[in-house]
C-alpha cells in the first residue's frame, strides 16, 4: 500500500484526534446529561426499559413539585449560607493574610499552625461543635451554620491569599502609602485589586466547599436551615427512591456552583500583575 | 531654609548596623545626589526620610518640623521607585492622579494637575493606556509624573534610571535635571552611579558603610577629595594611584622619576605616601613644561579609542597608569611620548590614615 502524501497524513491524524475528544467529551457529559434529562421525565419514562434517551416532552412537574412542598427552599437556605460565609471568610481571611506577609505576624509557626487546623478530620470534632451548639442555642441557625462555615474556610483562605499577596511588589504599598493612604487604603485600594484574581479564584473554592458542606449541615439543622445537600438524602427511602426529586434537585443544586464557576473562570485562570514592575 | 534636616541617625536591622551615624541638612531647592557603592545604605537612608524605615536612633525634620515617628503619608514629600510601582490595573491617568485621589482633590483640579504634569514630561497622548502598554522610559515618566503632581516639599528618587538602558537614561537624566530647575523642589536622589550624581547634583553626599565620607558640590568632591575612597569612587576613568616617597616638596617615585609638588603639603620628610592623579589631568607636552607641570617620558603599553579621546595607559613609578589625551596624540603601542601631569591638581595621600595630606 502507498503512504498517504504528508499533509494528507496529517489530516487523519487530526480527524483521530477530533474522535478520542467527542468521545471522552461524551463519556465526561454523558452522566450529567442523564441526571439533567432526568429531571425532566415522567415516572414511567425514569424506569422504562429500554431507556429513553430523550423525553418526549419535557415535564416541569418535578420542579413544580420541589417548589410547592417548600424543598426548593433548602437551595436558597445554601445559597444563603455559602454566600455569608464566603464573603466574611474572604474579609477576615484577606486581612490575616495581609498581617502574617506584611508585618509578620506570629512568624513562620503561625501561618504553619493555621493551616494546619484545615487538616483535621471534621468528623473528629462533630460531637464536640454539636454539644457547643446546643449549649449557646445555635443548632438549626444560619447564623450557627455561617459561623461553622466561616471558621472553616478561614485557614485555606488565609493559605491561599498568604501566597498572592506575597507576589505583590512591595514599592507598590509603598509608593501608596508615601502618596497618602493609610494601611487600610492601602489594603483596599492596592492589595485587593493586585490580588483580584486569587481572591475571586479563592473565593469559588470557599464557595464551592460551604455549597457542598453536608457532615455539619446534617447535625447541626433541624427544619429551619436544611441545606439542599441534606435535602437531597430525605429522597433515598427505605423502599424507593425518589429519583424524580433526586435528579430535579441535584440539577437545582449544581447551577449556583456552574454560574459561579462560569463568570470567574477568567480570574480562575489569569494573572493579573503583568506590567506592574519592569517587563 | 532647610526643607530635611537629619541628627545622628541610626538604623539597624536586627543586630546589622546598616546607617552609622548621619547628620545631614539640605537647604531649601537644592538637588543632592546620594552616591555610594552598592550595599553603603543610601536606600536606607531614603527609606527612613520616607518614613518607610523607622529610624533606630536620631531625629528626621522635613520643613522644620520633626517627622521622626509621622507616617509616609504626613511627611509631605514624593518618591518615585526604581521598578517605577505603577498600579497595572489603572490607566496612566489614574495612576498619576492616585495620589491626588488618595488626598481627596477636587475633580477639576485632578484634571488640570494631570494633565499639567503629562504634558511636561510629554505623556500626554499616553493618558488612557495601561502600563503594560507603555515602554519602559513611558513607564518610568508616568512615575515621575505621579511624584510631581502631588507638589510635595521633597521629592525622593532611588535610582529610577537604573532599568533603563544607557541611551534612554541619558535623556531622562537630563529630563529629571531640566524638571528640578522649572520646579524648584528640593530633591535627593540616590544612585551609584557616579555620572549620574556628577552630573545632576547641586550636592553629592558621598556614603559608605552607612556613614558620610564627604559632602560637597561635585566639583568639590572631584577636585578636592578628603580621603583615598573618595578620590577612587568619583571620576571616570579612575584616578591613578602611585606610590611614592616625600623628599621636601618633591615626590620620588619607586622608578626614580620626581615629581615637584605645588603647594605646601604636611607630611614629614621621607614619609611614604600614595600620589593621586587624574587620568584627565594629563596632557601631551607642548615645546615648554606649563607652570606647575611636571614632565615625564613614558611608553605607552596600550591605547584606548573613546571617540574625541583616547585612553593611553604606559608604566610609570611601578604602576600602570592611565591618562586621557587628545585622540591624535598618539596612535599605538610602543610609541615613547613626553606628558606633563599638572600638579597643582594632583594629590597626596597619607597610606596609612587613607586620608589626602
Ligand atoms: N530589610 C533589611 N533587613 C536586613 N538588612 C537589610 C535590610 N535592608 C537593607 N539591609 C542591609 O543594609 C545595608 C544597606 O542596604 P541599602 O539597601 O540601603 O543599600 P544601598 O546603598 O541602597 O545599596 P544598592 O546600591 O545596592 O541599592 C545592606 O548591607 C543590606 O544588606
Ligand atoms: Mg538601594
Amino acid at each position: 500500500m502507498k503512504s498517504l502524501p504528508f499533509h494528507r497524513r496529517k489530516d487523519v491524524r487530526l480527524a483521530f484526534r477530533y474522535l478520542i475528544a467527542c468521545l471522552l467529551v461524551v463519556i465526561f457529559v454523558f452522566p450529567v446529561y442523564w441526571l439533567f434529562i432526568i429531571s425532566f421525565k415522567t415516572p414511567d419514562e425514569i424506569f422504562a426499559f429500554p431507556p429513553v434517551w430523550y423525553p418526549k416532552s419535557i415535564q416541569f412537574s418535578n420542579y413544580f413539585v420541589l417548589f410547592k412542598d417548600g424543598d426548593a427552599k433548602t437551595v436558597l437556605n445554601s445559597l444563603i449560607l455559602a454566600s455569608v460565609s464566603t464573603f466574611f471568610a474572604m474579609i477576615l481571611g484577606t486581612m490575616a493574610a495581609y498581617s502574617l506577609v506584611r508585618f509578620k505576624t506570629g512568624g513562620e509557626n503561625l501561618a504553619v499552625w493555621i493551616i494546619s487546623q484545615r487538616m483535621m478530620p471534621p468528623v473528629a470534632i462533630v460531637f464536640p461543635v454539636f454539644l457547643l451548639y446546643v449549649f449557646f442555642g445555635w443548632v438549626d441557625t444560619f447564623f450557627g451554620l455561617i459561623l461553622l462555615y466561616t471558621a472553616f474556610n478561614l485557614p485555606y483562605v488565609i493559605w491561599m491569599m498568604r501566597g498572592y499577596i506575597e507576589d505583590i511588589p512591595l514599592e507598590l504599598e509603598e509608593s501608596a502609602l508615601v502618596d497618602g493612604c493609610s494601611r487600610w487604603e492601602v489594603l483596599w485600594k492596592v492589595v485587593m485589586p493586585m490580588a483580584r484574581s486569587g481572591l475571586f479564584a479563592t473565593a469559588v473554592f470557599t464557595f464551592v466547599f460551604a455549597w457542598n458542606e453536608f457532615l455539619f449541615a446534617l447535625v447541626l439543622t433541624r427544619t429551619e436551615v436544611t441545606t439542599y445537600t441534606v435535602q437531597v438524602t430525605h429522597y433515598f427511602g427505605g423502599q424507593s427512591n425518589f429519583w424524580a426529586k433526586i435528579a430535579a434537585m441535584s440539577v437545582l443544586g449544581t447551577i449556583p456552583v456552574f454560574i459561579a464557576v462560569a463568570t470567574m473562570q477568567r480570574y480562575l485562570v489569569r494573572g493579573i500583575s503583568m506590567g506592574a514592575v519592569k517587563g | 531654609m532647610s526643607d530635611l534636616k537629619i541628627t545622628g541617625l541610626h538604623k539597624y536591622y536586627g543586630s546589622f548596623h546598616a546607617v552609622k551615624g548621619i547628620d545631614l541638612e539640605v537647604p531649601s531647592g537644592e538637588f543632592t545626589v546620594l552616591v555610594g557603592p552598592s550595599g553603603c545604605g543610601k536606600s536606607t537612608l531614603l527609606r527612613t526620610i520616607a518614613g518607610l524605615e523607622e529610624a533606630s536612633e536620631g531625629t528626621v525634620e522635613i520643613g522644620n518640623k520633626d517627622v521622626t515617628w509621622a507616617r509616609p503619608r504626613d511627611r509631605d514629600i514624593a518618591m518615585v521607585f526604581q521598578n517605577y510601582a505603577l498600579y497595572p490595573y489603572m490607566d496612566v491617568f489614574e495612576n498619576i492622579a492616585f495620589g491626588l485621589r488618595a488626598r481627596k482633590f477636587a475633580t477639576a483640579e485632578i484634571d488640570k494637575r494631570v494633565n499639567n504634569a503629562a504634558e511636561m514630561l510629554g505623556i500626554g497622548p499616553l493618558l488612557k493606556r495601561l502600563p503594560r502598554e507603555l515602554s519602559g522610559g513611558q513607564r518610568q515618566r508616568v512615575a515621575i509624573g505621579r511624584a510631581i503632581v502631588r507638589d510635595a516639599r521633597l521629592f525622593l528618587f532611588d535610582e529610577p534610571l537604573s532599568n533603563l538602558d544607557a541611551q534612554l537614561r541619558d535623556d531622562m537624566r537630563v529630563e529629571i535635571k531640566r524638571l528640578h530647575q522649572d520646579l524648584g523642589r528640593t530633591m535627593i536622589y540616590v544612585t551609584h552611579d557616579q555620572i549620574e550624581a556628577m552630573t545632576l547634583a547641586d550636592r553629592i553626599v558621598l556614603l559608605r558603610d552607612g556613614r558620610i565620607e564627604q559632602l560637597g558640590s561635585p566639583l568639590d568632591l572631584f577636585e578636592r577629595p578628603a580621603n583615598l575612597f573618595v578620590a577612587s569612587f568619583l571620576g571616570s576613568p579612575k584616578m591613578n594611584f602611585i606610590p611614592a616617597t616625600l623628599d621636601g616638596n618633591t615626590a620620588v617615585l619607586s622608578d626614580g622619576n620626581k615629581l615637584a609638588l605645588v603647594g605646601k603639603r604636611q607630611g614629614k620628610a621621607k614619609q611614604p605616601v600614595i600620589l593621586g592623579i587624574r587620568p584627565q589631568h594629563v596632557a601631551l607636552s607642548g615645546k615648554t613644561a606649563a607652570i606647575g607641570h611636571a614632565q615625564v617620558k613614558v611608553t605607552v603599553e596600550l591605547v584606548q579609542p573613546t571617540g574625541s579621546r583616547v585612553q593611553v595607559a604606559f608604566p610609570l613609578g611601578g604602576k600602570s597608569v592611565v591618562a586621557e589625551l587628545e585622540s591624535r596624540d598618539v596612535s599605538k603601542p610602543g610609541e615613547k611620548i613626553s606628558i606633563d601631569i599638572d600638579m597643582a591638581r594632583a594629590i597626596v595621600i597619607d597610606p596609612q590614615t587613607e586620608k589626602v595630606i
